[in-house]
C-alpha cells in the first residue's frame, strides 16, 4: 500500500516541480559554493579565511542562537504540555493565540519591544511610577539580552506548536497506563511525556535555532547595532549597507551557516532516529 | 500545581501580546513619539489612508502572495502526486531537494538566489530585479510548503479510490478530478493559505531579491523603520491585525458547526 | 471450440517488481459464469494476478484474453471487468447513491434511468433508504454492500473481488459469504474472488485456484484440492493435515511410519520416495493391540464436535480428530482405511512442515506484520 496511485504520467507530475527546484535552489547553492571559492584571481581560500576573521562574530552568533533556543524549548514545554491535555475548544483557541501574533508585521513588533525595553520606555517608566525612583543602572536594551528577548519573542510559537503536535500524538490511554502500573506524576513526565516528545523538541528546535543564528535585524534593533551577528555581515556583504560589496566573502559565510545547520540536522537526526524507535515520529 | 501552571500559560500570555498592546495602543496616539502617549486621535489612520507607498507596496505584497500561492500550489500539487508515487531512494531525493529552501535559513535562500538573478540579469544589460525575480522567489520558497501539507494527504487517502473511478470507466484524467483532488482538497487549501501568507509576511527573501523600484509592504516598513519611526505603520499593523483576528474568529466559529452537522 | 466458454485467459503471464518475481509464468482458463477464487498465503501473488485482469498493471510478458480478444493493451477503464477493493475504496466525499451512481455517469446513462438503477441496486443488497448516507457514516458491512452495488451497477461480466471480507468480523463475514454466492447465482456472472481464507474458498467456489510463490500450485474443485492436494503444499494450506514421508512399495500399497498400509493410489515407480497425506479426521482410534500404528496422546483439546488429539507416534506428532475422549499419558492404536490415504510425488515442499501441520490464518497475520507488510507492497503495484 505505500506505493501510491501514479496519476497520469510520473514524468509530467513532476518536471515542472524538478526543473523549477533545479534552476532556483539547486543551482544557486552551487553558486554560493562557486562564489566562496573563487576571488578575482580564481580558485582561493582567501574567503574562508576571511571567515576565519570574523570568528568572535560566528561565535557569537552561535552562542545567542542555542541560548535563545534553550530559553524557548523550556518556556514552551510547560504551555504545549498543558495545551496537549487541555479540551479541545481550548486547544483550538490556544493554537489561534499563540499564532496570532506571528501575524503582525514583525518588525513593527520587534520595535514595540525598543518601545518596553528603551530607557525612557514603558517598562522602565512603570518601574519609576510604581517605586517613585529612577534605576539608572538598568538598562533593558541594546544589549545580548535585549537580541536574545526578540528572538524568543518571535520564534517561540515555532516551539510551543511542534512540540504541542508531538504531546498530542501521546494518547490519554498511555498515561492512564502509566499511571495503572504505578508511576508516579512525575514518573510519567519524565518516562512517558518528554521520551514520546523527542520529535517535537527536535523540530521545535529545529525551527528556533535556524532562524536564530541567521538572523540579521533584531540584532540591528534590539542590539543597538554594536554587535554584529553573522546575518549582518552577510547582510552587508552583499547589499552594501556598510559600503564594501563582496559577494565572494558572503557566500563564504554564507556557506558556513549552511554547514553548521547541516551537522546540526544530522545529529538531531541520529537523536529523531533513537526516539522514533521508542514510538515517536517526526512531526515536520 | 494546574494553578501554577494557568498562571505561568497567562504570563507567556501577557508576554506574547505586551507588544502587540503597545502597537495598538500607539497608533491612537495624537503625538509623533513611540513611546509617550500624548492623546487619543485617529490621525495616523487617516495619514495612512493618503499613503501612496504604502497602499502601492500593499497592493503589490497581495499581487506577489495571490500569484505565487496560486502558481506554488499548481507546480507543489502535481510534484507531491509525482513524489507520492515515487519509491526508495528516488522518493527520499525528491523529498531532500523539496526541504532545502525549508531546512535553509532565508538569508541564504535570499542570497543564493540573488546571486544568480544578478548573474543572469547581469547577461541582459537593460533589465533589472523587480516584479519577475520576486515572483520567482515567492513560488520558490512557496512549493516545498504546498508539497508538504499535500503529501499526507495523498498517503492518508486509499489509494485504490483512484483505481475505483478508472475500474467504473472514468478515463484517468477525469478520475484524477472527480475522486483524488476532492481527497486531497483540504491539503491543497492549506498549502495554498500557507503559501499566501509567508508570501505576504516575507521580508528577508523579498528584501534581496526585489530591487529598487518594486516594493511589497514588509519591505517599505522596513525602509520606514530607518527614517524617523511612523506611527502609521502601528495603525496599518493595527487594521491588518484586525482583519486577521476577524478572519480567524470567522473560521474558528464556522468549524465546530460543520463538526456537528457532520456527526 | 473449447474456448467458448471460456471468458478470460491468462497466458503465459509474468510479473515482477524491482527485479522480484511475482507471478512466473501463469497460465490460467477461467469458464464464464464460474465462481473461481485464488487462494494463497500473502505475497503468493493473487492480487498481483487480479490487478493483471483488471488492467491495473500491465504483465512485463503474456497475454490477456477475454472472450477471445487479447486486451493487453485496453486500459482498465475500458475492459468489462469491475472490482470490489479491499477495504473496499468506497468515495468518502460522494454519497450511498452518488457512489452506485458513478460508473452509470461516466457511461453517461439518462439521470432517470440511473435513478432506477441506483435503486435496484440497493435493493439487491438489501440496503434501501441508504441512498444520501455519508460513506463514513456506515457500518464496515454496509460499506462492503456499497462497494458490491457499486460494482455490480455498470453491469460488468466478470467481477473482481480482492479480499472483500477481510475487514468484517467472522459472523458478518459468514452471512456476506452466503450472500455474495446468492447474488453470484442469480447474476450468472463470473465471479473472481481472492482470499486467503481456506474455508471461504471451501465453501464459496466452484474452482479454486491455490496459489504460493507465484505459481499455481493447484486448480480444482474444493473437494478435488482438500481430498486430492497435488502437493505438500496444498495439503497444508487446506485443511489441517498429517504429511509423511513414505515409500511407494507397489500400485496400491505405501509404507510409512515404519508400517505397510494398503491405499487406492497407483501410477507410482516402485519403491518412489512420496509424500503421505492422512487427515486428522480420517483416522480411527483403536486398542493399541489392533492398531496399524501406535503412539502415545501427548494432548487432548475439546473443540465442540470432536477432541483435538496430538499423537507421539515414533517422534512425529499427528493430529487426529474423534468423538471420543482419550486422556494424556494413554497408549493408544491408530487405523488408517485405504480411501483415508493420499499420496503425493515429492516435490519442492516436502519436509517443510514437520509434525500435524494446520495453516493458520492467525499465524500468517502475525508474520505478516513483521515480514508481510513489504510483501503485501510488492503484492500491491
Amino acid at each position: 500500500m505505500s506505493k501510491g496511485v501514479s496519476v497520469g504520467n510520473k514524468k509530467a507530475n513532476l518536471f515542472p516541480f524538478s526543473s523549477w527546484m533545479v534552476v532556483f535552489v539547486l543551482i544557486p547553492i552551487a553558486l554560493v559554493v562557486y562564489y566562496a571559492f573563487t576571488g578575482v584571481d580564481g580558485f582561493t581560500f582567501s574567503n574562508l579565511k576571511w571567515v576565519y576573521t570574523y570568528r568572535s562574530t560566528l561565535w557569537l552568533s552561535l552562542e545567542l542562537a542555542f541560548i535563545s533556543t534553550v530559553i524557548c524549548l523550556v518556556l514552551a514545554y510547560p504551555i504545549a504540555y498543558s495545551m496537549s491535555r487541555a479540551s479541545a475548544r481550548i486547544q483550538r483557541n490556544a493554537t489561534l493565540i499563540i499564532m496570532l501574533p506571528m501575524w503582525m508585521n514583525f518588525l513593527v513588533r520587534t520595535y514595540a519591544w525598543m518601545t518596553l525595553l528603551e530607557d525612557t520606555g514603558l517598562i522602565n517608566s512603570a518601574l519609576r511610577a510604581i517605586f517613585g525612583m529612577d534605576f539608572p543602572g538598568l538598562h533593558l536594551i541594546n544589549n545580548h539580552g535585549a537580541i536574545i528577548l526578540g528572538m524568543v519573542y518571535n520564534y517561540l510559537p515555532y516551539m510551543i506548536l511542534p512540540l504541542y503536535t508531538a504531546m498530542t500524538k501521546i494518547g490519554d490511554s498511555l498515561i492512564e497506563a502509566a499511571r495503572d502500573l504505578g508511576a508516579s506524576g512525575a514518573q510519567v513526565l519524565g518516562k512517558v511525556i518528554m521520551p514520546m516528545s523527542v520529535p517535537g523538541v527536535i523540530s521545535g528546535i529545529t525551527m528556533v535555532f535556524i532562524p536564530s543564528i541567521s538572523t540579521f535585524i533584531i540584532s540591528k534593533i534590539l542590539g543597538g547595532g554594536k554587535d554584529f551577528l553573522i546575518g549582518d555581515l552577510i547582510e552587508d556583504y552583499f547589499l552594501g549597507s556598510s559600503g564594501v560589496v563582496n559577494y565572494n566573502i558572503g557566500a563564504a559565510l554564507s556557506l558556513v551557516i549552511m554547514v553548521l545547520i547541516l551537522i546540526a540536522t544530522f545529529i538531531m537526526n541520529h537523536f529523531d532516529k533513537d526516539a522514533s524507535t521508542s514510538g515517536g515520529g517526526s512531526v515536520i | 500545581m494546574k494553578k501554577l501552571l494557568n498562571i505561568y500559560n497567562a504570563l507567556i500570555g501577557i508576554f506574547l501580546y505586551a507588544p502587540i498592546f503597545v502597537i495598538v495602543f500607539f497608533s491612537f496616539n495624537s503625538g509623533t513619539s513611540r513611546s509617550s502617549f500624548e492623546g487619543f486621535s485617529l490621525q495616523w489612520y487617516a495619514e495612512l489612508l493618503e499613503d501612496d507607498l504604502i497602499l502601492r507596496s500593499l497592493y503589490y505584497s497581495v499581487v506577489i502572495a495571490v500569484l505565487s500561492a496560486l502558481i506554488a500550489t499548481v507546480i507543489g500539487t502535481l510534484a507531491a502526486i509525482g513524489i507520492n508515487s515515487l519509491k526508495g531512494w528516488k522518493k527520499s531525493a525528491y523529498l531532500a531537494v523539496n526541504n532545502i529552501p525549508v531546512v535553509n535559513p532565508d538569508i541564504v535562500t535570499a542570497i543564493s538566489m540573488m546571486i544568480l538573478f544578478v548573474f543572469v540579469l547581469g547577461l541582459f544589460n537593460s533589465m533589472e530585479m523587480g516584479f519577475g525575480t520576486l515572483l520567482i522567489a515567492h513560488i520558490t520558497f512557496n512549493i516545498p510548503y504546498v508539497v508538504l501539507s499535500v503529501l499526507p494527504k495523498l498517503r492518508g487517502m486509499d489509494q485504490n479510490i483512484y483505481y475505483a473511478a478508472l475500474d467504473l470507466g472514468c478515463p484517468p484524467m477525469k478520475s484524477f478530478i472527480k475522486v483524488v483532488i476532492p481527497q486531497i482538497m483540504p491539503g491543497i487549501v492549506s498549502g495554498l493559505i500557507m503559501a499566501f501568507t509567508l508570501s505576504l509576511d516575507d521580508f528577508v527573501i523579498s528584501y534581496f531579491n526585489s530591487g529598487a523600484t518594486f516594493q511589497t509592504l514588509p519591505i517599505t516598513i522596513y525602509s520606514m523603520t530607518k527614517k524617523p519611526y511612523s506611527l502609521k505603520l502601528n495603525a496599518l499593523s493595527t487594521i491588518l491585525f484586525a482583519v486577521v483576528l476577524v478572519l480567524m474568529l470567522a473560521v474558528n466559529l464556522k468549524k465546530p458547526q460543520k463538526a456537528q452537522k457532520k456527526a | 471450440m473449447e474456448n467458448k466458454t471460456h471468458i478470460i485467459d491468462l497466458k503465459n503471464i509474468s510479473v515482477s517488481f524491482d527485479g522480484e518475481k511475482i507471478l512466473e509464468n501463469l497460465n490460467l482458463s477461467i469458464k464464464d459464469g464460474e465462481f473461481i477464487t485464488f487462494l494463497g498465503p500473502s505475497g503468493c501473488g493473487k492480487t498481483t494476478t487480479l490487478r493483471v485482469i483488471a488492467g491495473f498493471l500491465q504483465p512485463d510478458s503474456g497475454d490477456v484474453i477475454f472472450e477471445n480478444k487479447n486486451i493487453n493493451g485496453v486500459p482498465s477503464h475500458k475492459r468489462q471487468v469491475n472490482t470490489i477493493f479491499q477495504r473496499y475504496a468506497l468515495f468518502p466525499h460522494l454519497s450511498v447513491a452518488e457512489n452506485i451512481a458513478f460508473g452509470l455517469k461516466v457511461k453517461k446513462m439518462p439521470k432517470a434511468k440511473i435513478d432506477e438503477k441506483v435503486q435496484e441496486m440497493l435493493k439487491l443488497v438489501n440496503l434501501k433508504g441508504f441512498d444520501n448516507r455519508m460513506i463514513d457514516s456506515l457500518s464496515g458491512g454496509q460499506q462492503q454492500r456499497v462497494a458490491i452495488a457499486r460494482a455490480l451497477a455498470v453491469e460488468p461480466k466478470v467481477l473482481l473481488l480482492d479480499e472483500p471480507l477481510g475487514a468484517l468480523d467472522l459472523k458478518l463475514r459468514k452471512d456476506m459469504q452466503v450472500e455474495l454466492k446468492k447474488i453470484q447465482q442469480s447474476l450468472g456472472i463470473t465471479f473472481i474472488y481472492v482470499t486467503h481464507d481456506q474455508e471461504e474458498a471451501l465453501s464459496m467456489s466452484d474452482t479454486i485456484v491455490v496459489m504460493d510463490d507465484g505459481k499455481i500450485q493447484q486448480i480444482g474443485s474444493p473437494t478435488d484440492v482438500y481430498n486430492e492436494p497435488l502437493n505438500a503444499f496444498v495439503a497444508d494450506f487446506i485443511g489441517e493435515s498429517n504429511i509423511v514421508d513414505g515409500i511407494m512399495k507397489e500400485d496400491k500399497v505405501v509404507e510409512f511410519s515404519g508400517h505397510v498400509f494398503d491405499c487406492l493410489d497407483t501410477g507410482f515407480g516402485k519403491n518412489e520416495e512420496v509424500d503421505v497425506v492422512v487427515r486428522p479426521e480420517d483416522v480411527d482410534v483403536v486398542s493399541p493391540e489392533n492398531g496399524m500404528l501406535t503412539g502415545v496422546v501427548t494432548s487432548v483439546t475439546f473443540k465442540g464436535v470432536h477432541y483435538e488429539i496430538i499423537v507421539d507416534i515414533g517422534g512425529f506428532l499427528w493430529m487426529i480428530q474423534s468423538t471420543d475422549i482419550q486422556y494424556v499419558g494413554d497408549r493408544i492404536g491408530l487405523q488408517i482405511d485405504p480411501d483415508a490415504i493420499h499420496i503425493m510425488k515429492k516435490s519442492e515442499y516436502s519436509g517443510t512442515f514437520g509434525d500435524f501441520s494446520s495453516y493458520s490464518d492467525e499465524f500468517d497475520e502475525l508474520s505478516d506484520v513483521n515480514a508481510g507488510v513489504s510483501r503485501e507492497d510488492e503484492e500491491d503495484e
